[in-house]
């Protein structure tokens, strides 16, 4: 088990490598450098900006040096905790990060506990009674789910909730709360809040985790150790779910790992239309203001955070099915 | 050894497929094309077919949008801005009974209070709704002038059959003319994934070794993003100005840079299976070149599978180009799609008030769900011996 650990722990550091690059690329794809976006900004604010400013701008960055040396002193920059600084806010990106990544797992995190939570007795129950009307029901919904853009389910769900229980969802906070500091009626506050985004981003989710546990269980329910386990006369309820279910819920831990982009994808737009203070509208923000350092350093910690919970998943699976130690 | 005799057993590459043949060795049926019995199959499913009608009919009318449109998606009207929709009616408001629809009139009033004009349908003005009425004049198809419509009424009537957006739009010329965009997208970039994802499989699954090592690890590499994170990053990348011609193609490449990584990787594992086949080896024996094993043997034998995948890849994409326009990030006004127009209802005020600004979503959704059932109706029916 330790040396399956240390492999991937090394496959998910050369990964690891790979995105800083991609990040890096992001942040010097638009045209125009730097420095002369710093300074257009600032011409826009309506300050002038100085010449010693620009060259430890320059310094700091190593603008002048070539590219791979450029790479070089950001990346050593992280280790300080430094991924260079936000012109729009006119602030550390690594102070702008922290708060709002949290929120982002925190969503994806719950998003993620509503899928399984909802999706397996789903699928288990669609899978039992194929072609009855609950499975028709919950394919045509399942299908919809799919179909609905996350920002406009978000809408319409909001609109919904505003209408059946009268009061106003969106943010994380309700107002005497936003700048309060941590306390238990501020948590209690945001966990009122925080089940609008999950439903909405788990909604889409669902639908697809639902169809992959029916097929499975469909495939498993025809061995023919089932059919021993219920020649062996145990009763309906044991055989699904103590013969059945276990074998077909393996390979939807590998699917664990995948399904994370999905869902932060979804979290990024549905936190636009629920105003949410998460990653997505800063860094679709930074993303228009082109603030590239911002949104570079955005972009490769929702990434990490990927490989990271790939990384998870892939000791889960190590854990509960042997033979995927020994690949 | 003809090249007939190599490809037809591989176009059947179904185990079962040699006891079918085997059983129906009297009849013509043994004798129809691998296509044919796909295409049979595919009729049987119901949902497939109205889903592929639903498809060409929404293509019919992005087409034909100059003449299924009443108005100029593009001009603007003060006098109607943010028009609930204009229903066609039969019975007008003393209960009499009209065979040809009409719809209403409008009177304005300003509502004091919230600062903001209120429409409402006045029952005293009638205008009937007629056929292939004269209006703007446009060139259909780019080719023949014209300059009837499919519907409209006699001024000073209106019909805005949708409503009209915050400028005084007609809101269903706005979808049409934005379903041209929101619909081709989709194509574009799907036929760029094909290219992408089977070149980029097959030399992965049929060199193996370091290069399959190397593409796989990018693969995983680009797949370890959130993908709208990624589209909307590379989207900001493209410079302001360009032509929204250029900005339209530039997106399509975008969305397929990262949609061929799936693609791909189902090609590959297709191609390792039909590496270790006897068609492949007598091929390589028969001393045929890499890449004709390749363009003869292999792509064809994963055709089926690349349509199925292609197909169900493109309403993904059709929800990334609305994502992303929504977000203001896609396709940028004064250019329409779905996407575009939606961004007129992102908050629930505009969406409890004006609720019809939501339709171009309807649109989003019957297309998307239509390519769904059609690529479930596709990937059901390339496998015609499955029972």
């Amino acid at each position: 088990m330790l040396a399956f650990i240390a492999r991937r722990l090394v496959y998910m550091i050369s990964t690891l490598v790979l995105i800083s690059f991609v990040g890096f690329l992001i942040i010097n794809l638009p045209p125009g450098s730097y420095i002369d976006v710093f300074q257009a900004q600032r011409q826009l604010q309506g300050t002038h900006t100085a010449e010693a400013e620009l060259e430890a701008l320059k310094r700091r960055y190593g603008l002048d040096k070539p590219v791979p040396v450029q790479y070089w002193i950001w990346v050593r920059g992280f280790v300080r905790g430094d991924f260079g600084r936000s012109f729009e806010f006119n602030r550390e990106v690594s102070e702008l990060i922290w708060e709002r990544l949290g929120f982002t797992v925190a969503i994806a995190t719950g998003s993620l506990l509503f899928i399984w939570l909802v999706a397996i007795p789903i699928g288990i129950y669609t899978a039992t009674h194929q072609y009855k009307l609950g499975d028709n029901v919950a394919t045509i919904v399942g299908m919809a789910g799919l179909s609905i853009p996350d920002f406009m389910l978000a809408l319409v769900l909001m609109v919904v909730i505003q209408r059946l229980f009268g009061f106003t969802v969106g943010g994380l906070f309700s107002r005497e709360y936003v700048d309060a500091p941590w306390s238990l009626a501020k948590v209690i506050d945001l966990v009122k809040h925080l089940w609008v985004p999950i439903v909405v981003v788990g909604t889409s989710g669902t639908a697809g985790l639902m169809r992959i546990m029916r097929g499975n269980l469909l495939d498993i329910l025809n061995m023919q150790y089932v059919q021993a386990a219920r020649a062996r006369g145990l009763r309906e309820a044991t055989v699904v779910v103590k013969h059945a279910v276990r074998n077909a819920i393996h390979p939807l831990i590998m699917l664990l790992g995948m399904s994370l982009p999905t869902i932060i994808s979804g979290s990024l737009i549905v936190s636009i239309v629920l105003g949410l203070p998460t990653t997505g509208p800063l860094y679709f923000n930074a993303l228009r203001q082109q603030d590239m350092y911002l949104a570079g350093t955005f972009l490769m910690f929702l990434a990490f955070m990927l490989v990271l919970g790939n990384f998870l998943a892939d000791i889960l699976l190590g854990l509960i099915d042997p033979r995927i130690r020994y690949e | 050894m003809s090249d007939q005799s190599l490809t037809l057993p591989s176009a059947v590459s179904e185990p079962q497929a040699a006891d079918v043949e085997v059983n129906l060795s009297a009849g013509e049926i043994g004798q129809l094309s691998l296509w044919y019995l796909i295409w049979r199959r595919f009729l049987r499913n119901r949902l497939a077919v109205a889903a592929t009608f639903v498809l060409l009919l929404l293509y019919l009318m992005v087409a034909l949008a100059e003449f299924i449109t009443p108005y100029d998606h593009l001009l603007s009207n003060e006098d109607f801005v943010a028009r609930a929709p204009q229903l066609p009616r039969f019975r007008d408001a003393a209960g009499q009974f009209h065979l040809r629809p009409f719809v209403y009139g409008t009177t304005t009033e300003l509502d004091t209070y919230n600062l903001d004009w209120v429409h409402k349908d006045d029952t005293s003005q009638m205008y009937p709704l007629k056929l292939f009425v004269k209006g703007v004049p446009y060139k259909l198809l780019g080719l023949f002038p014209s300059e009837r419509h499919l519907y409209g009424v006699d001024e000073p009537g209106t019909v805005f059959l949708l409503g009209t957006d915050r400028l005084g739009r007609d809101l269903f010329s706005r979808i049409v003319f934005g379903g041209r965009i929101s619909m081709t997208v989709g194509l574009i970039g799907v036929s760029l994934t094909i290219l992408f994802g089977s070149v980029m499989g097959t030399i992965s699954g049929y060199f193996g070794g370091p290069v399959d090592t190397v593409i796989q690890r990018f693969i995983e590499l680009l797949m370890s993003f959130p993908a709208i994170a990624l589209w909307a990053a590379l989207a900001a990348a493209m410079p302001a100005d360009i032509t929204i011609v250029t900005r339209f193609f530039l997106i399509s490449i975008i969305l397929s840079l990262i949609g061929w990584t799936s693609l791909a990787r189902q090609v590959r594992a297709k191609v390792l299976a039909f590496r270790e086949m006897e068609f492949s080896s007598a091929a390589t024996a028969a001393g045929a070149s890499h890449f004709r094993i390749i363009m003869v043997h292999m792509l064809p034998n994963a055709l089926s599978h690349i349509i199925v995948i292609a197909t169900l890849a493109i309403p993904g994409m059709i929800l990334a180009e609305t994502a992303l326009s929504f977000l203001g990030l896609g396709i940028l006004p004064p250019a329409v799609s779905w996407g575009t127009l939606l961004q007129d209802a992102q908050t629930v005020g505009v969406v409890i008030k004006k609720p019809w600004l939501m339709l171009p979503g309807a649109f989003v959704i019957v297309s998307v769900l239509s390519f769904n059932f059609l690529g479930d109706g596709i990937r059901d029916a390339v496998d015609p011996f499955a029972l």
